[in-house]
């Protein structure tokens, strides 16, 4: 089924990358940096096999299994992406052997837009609530989406809706204060669900345009964040009635494959929209989400590249499948 | 923890045990199953390459091919190589010097400031008396967190008053007025940083050449990928990094960053954090966790946390008691607080052997709720029907539904429980208690 030598990207999908290219074309080129730092000494070694052999034996499609597991894509998904690419070069019989990468960035990226691709940011005022783990940064996260509604023009309020981590609240605070953004709070140990009733009432009286909740990361708990977010829920539901709603799911791109485990628990306990990937201006390279996009057709929304708040780019799915091959 | 791969290697000597003898191929088939649970379990690929070749050495070195018992030689070999990888012999935190100085890095979000609290508190259970000092002045409120986590666990911390932006400076300094205070550990909590940000990472050198710490310690989140092995290879290649500790190894982490992290910066694993608590900081024994990731279970770990948890002239109350053929439901009762105190059941199952009486026992399945409700309805009664609900009939089981919030039905049950309970502890002989507690 894959067989077209070459995947175009469809039509959307290459107006959003030169949509993105205007303004984060420099953080895509960051992030490409990034993984060009690390840049795989293997994809290097590949290339330099690829280059002496004839034809693709089993020696190079081992190379190139080892390449894609080291960037977290899985086993399992790096064994079908190997027999992919396997069936491709019988079919040309080895003829195509440099076009080995691109091809490789084509199966990476059908599998990536493979998941459905729900609108970015719907029309109308949005409630957006971020969940994750422990220590993926929702936090930081929270404030980035919320400089990106601002500076599109609209009128944003940050809900500090986790009130169990020690400080989590000051430190949405001191990004509602840099960033001069209204934000809710009440204090420490409060219930987050009310934090959220207090947020939604105070945006309709204020004409806010998104709403953007950080809950608190938990790894274990899972039956009292179930609670909690089945009831954060129903506070939405009778307070803001006619408002889209986003769940994000945070996740760090260094995680390996236990953001698969992350994403399967999130999606029982929560209406999943997407992923926001964060901190993948590391040498990690995420290839996680591919998996997640595979098994559980979960799509990514958003990259986070860097501390500053700017430092967020929408997901093109060809263009990080590029930057993941190298 | 380690579920997962728990599973696929359970998985892999279920099979060989299945072969008489072990053929070429049957063997090779083994090890390449190995090589994906390990792969699975996020064990760095090259780390994985290095232990399996070293296994099938060994394989054939022992010639495992012609033996009889072929699976438990495999076991065996693992489990050397497993505990050979993760370090070997436990090496204990050093905190000599006055104060002695343990400083923690790493990347953001893997847990330090969390870490920073539970050692304190992990060092005030030893009698020591440490203090934190805050030198992340990176993430808005790290110190305020800081401030609190100490609050918590009843240990000063010293933060920088104004907007110093001199760590180096601030940090010998704090560490000076911590001797002045009389205190004998100085934790620093450092900001989070990624390895590939040279200003940050030579922040951090500049640090470590001032202060000397008596250890750096490298803190990784148990769920890091195949990129684990190059963080911890940059921050161990700039600074002089004597150990690890692994955060949020727990819930279905799979810790193959465990078995990476030792083996490529070939320093060992101090610490690990097991849970949210602030009492969830374990020290870290190689061959105990090379037994628990074969499901060979860690009852030593079990007994340890056990001495520790539980108050132990209540232990050997009940033990008497035991002795004596007497068992009520106030037993049962201070039984169950007893062991809430230790954590969450299914976290202390996971550490018993999964063969034998636990096979197929899913420690998840535990419901701790249950047994909330049972101690609701011992709680419910008064002492005569604790002593014997036997003799409960049917109004004083609705009176006592009604107070414990619970039904008829869970009273009949657990009187029904109960009964059996005495009865086993009345036939119960000596040797068996014994031999319970490990003895025998």
């Amino acid at each position: 089924m894959f067989g077209r030598s070459k995947t175009g990207p469809p039509a959307g999908e290459e107006a959003a990358a030169a949509e993105a290219a205007g303004k984060s074309s420099g953080l895509w080129g960051k992030l490409k940096r990034g993984l060009l730092m690390t840049h795989t000494e293997m994809f290097e070694r590949l290339e330099a096999a690829v280059q002496d052999r004839a034809v693709i034996d089993d020696t190079t499609l081992e190379m190139l299994e080892e390449a894609l597991i080291a960037a977290d894509v899985g086993v399992e998904t790096s064994l079908e992406l190997v027999d992919n690419v396997r069936k491709d070069a019988r079919r040309f019989e080895g003829g195509d052997l440099l076009k080995l990468k691109e091809r490789m960035t084509d199966h990476l990226s059908i599998l990536l837009l493979d998941a459905p691709q729900p609108p970015l940011e719907p029309e109308g005022p949005v409630v957006t609530l971020l969940v994750g783990v422990n220590g993926v940064g929702k936090t930081t996260s929270a404030a980035k989406l919320a400089f990106r509604a601002k500076s599109r023009g609209k009128k944003v309020l940050l809900a500090a809706a986790d009130t169990f981590r020690a400080a989590a609240i000051e430190q949405l605070t001191v990004w509602s204060e840099r960033l001069e953004l209204e934000i809710v709070k009440q204090s420490a140990g409060a219930d987050p669900a009310a934090v959220v009733f207090d947020a939604l009432r105070a945006a309709r009286a204020r004409g806010v345009d998104e709403v953007i909740v950080d809950t608190a990361g938990r790894l274990h708990t899972k039956e009292n964040l179930m609670a909690e977010l089945g009831k954060i829920k129903r506070v939405i539901d009778r307070e803001a009635p006619g408002w889209s709603r986003r769940t994000i799911l945070v996740l760090d791109a260094t995680t390996g494959q236990n953001a698969v485990a992350q994403a399967r628990e999130f999606l029982g306990t929560a209406e999943v929209t997407g992923v926001l990937l964060a901190k993948i201006d590391g040498t990690a390279k995420g290839g996680v989400v591919v998996a997640i996009a595979r098994e559980l057709r979960l799509p990514v929304l958003y990259l986070g590249v860097g501390e500053a708040p700017a430092d967020l780019v929408e997901f093109v799915p060809r263009r990080f499948a590029e930057a993941l091959v190298g | 923890m380690f579920d997962g791969l728990q599973d696929r290697l359970q998985g892999v000597f279920r099979k060989l045990k299945g072969e008489g003898r072990v053929s070429r191929e049957v063997l090779d088939g083994a090890l390449r199953e190995i090589r994906m649970a390990l792969l699975e379990a996020d064990v760095n690929y090259k780390v994985v390459k290095t232990f399996v070749e070293k296994i099938r050495e060994q394989a054939e070195g022992q010639k495992v091919i012609e033996s009889l018992t072929p699976a438990q030689q495999v076991v065996k070999i693992v489990h050397a190589e497993l505990a050979a990888l993760l370090g070997d012999k436990g090496e204990p935190l050093r905190t000599k010097g006055s104060p002695g100085v343990i400083l923690l890095c790493g990347l953001q979000g893997s847990g330090k400031t969390t870490t920073a609290g539970k050692l304190a508190g992990h060092l005030k259970a030893q009698g020591r008396n440490p203090i934190l000092i805050a030198a992340d002045l990176q993430r808005a409120a790290a110190v305020e967190q800081l401030r609190q986590v100490g609050k918590s666990v009843d240990t000063p911390v010293l933060a920088p008053e104004n907007e110093s932006r001199d760590v180096v400076a601030f940090v010998a300094g704090a560490i000076t007025q911590a001797r002045e205070l009389g205190r004998d550990v100085a934790i620093v909590d450092t900001a989070g940083r990624l390895h590939i940000d040279e200003e940050l990472m030579t922040e951090l050198g500049k640090l470590v050449t001032r202060v000397s710490p008596t250890e750096t310690l490298f803190v990784a989140d148990a769920m890091t990928g195949q990129d684990a092995v190059r963080s911890a290879q940059a921050f161990s290649g700039a600074l002089p990094v004597t150990g690890i500790i692994l955060t949020k190894l727990d819930g279905d982490t799979r810790g193959g960053a465990a078995l990476s992290v030792r083996a490529v910066t070939g320093q060992p694993i101090r610490l690990v954090g097991v849970g949210e608590k602030l009492g969830d900081l374990e020290e870290f024994h190689p061959d105990r966790m090379a037994s628990r990731i074969l499901g060979m279970g860690d009852v030593l770990s079990l007994i340890e946390k056990a001495e520790q948890g539980l108050d132990s002239a209540e232990s050997r109350r009940l033990a008497e008691r035991l002795a004596k053929r007497e068992f009520t439901l106030e037993d049962l009762r201070d039984q169950l607080r007893q062991m809430r105190k230790l954590g969450p059941l299914s976290q202390l199952m996971s550490a018993l052997p999964k063969g034998g009486p636990l096979k197929g026992f899913d420690p998840s399945a535990i419901d701790e709720k249950k047994l909330k409700r049972v101690e609701a309805i011992i709680d419910s009664m008064t002492s005569p029907e604790r002593r014997k609900p036997t003799a409960l009939n049917a109004s004083r089981k609705r009176r006592i539904a009604r107070g414990s919030g619970t039904t008829v039905q869970e009273i009949n049950q657990l009187v029904k429980q109960y009964r059996m309970m005495q009865k086993m502890v009345k036939g119960m002989k000596g040797s068996w208690l014994r031999k319970a507690m490990g003895g025998g």
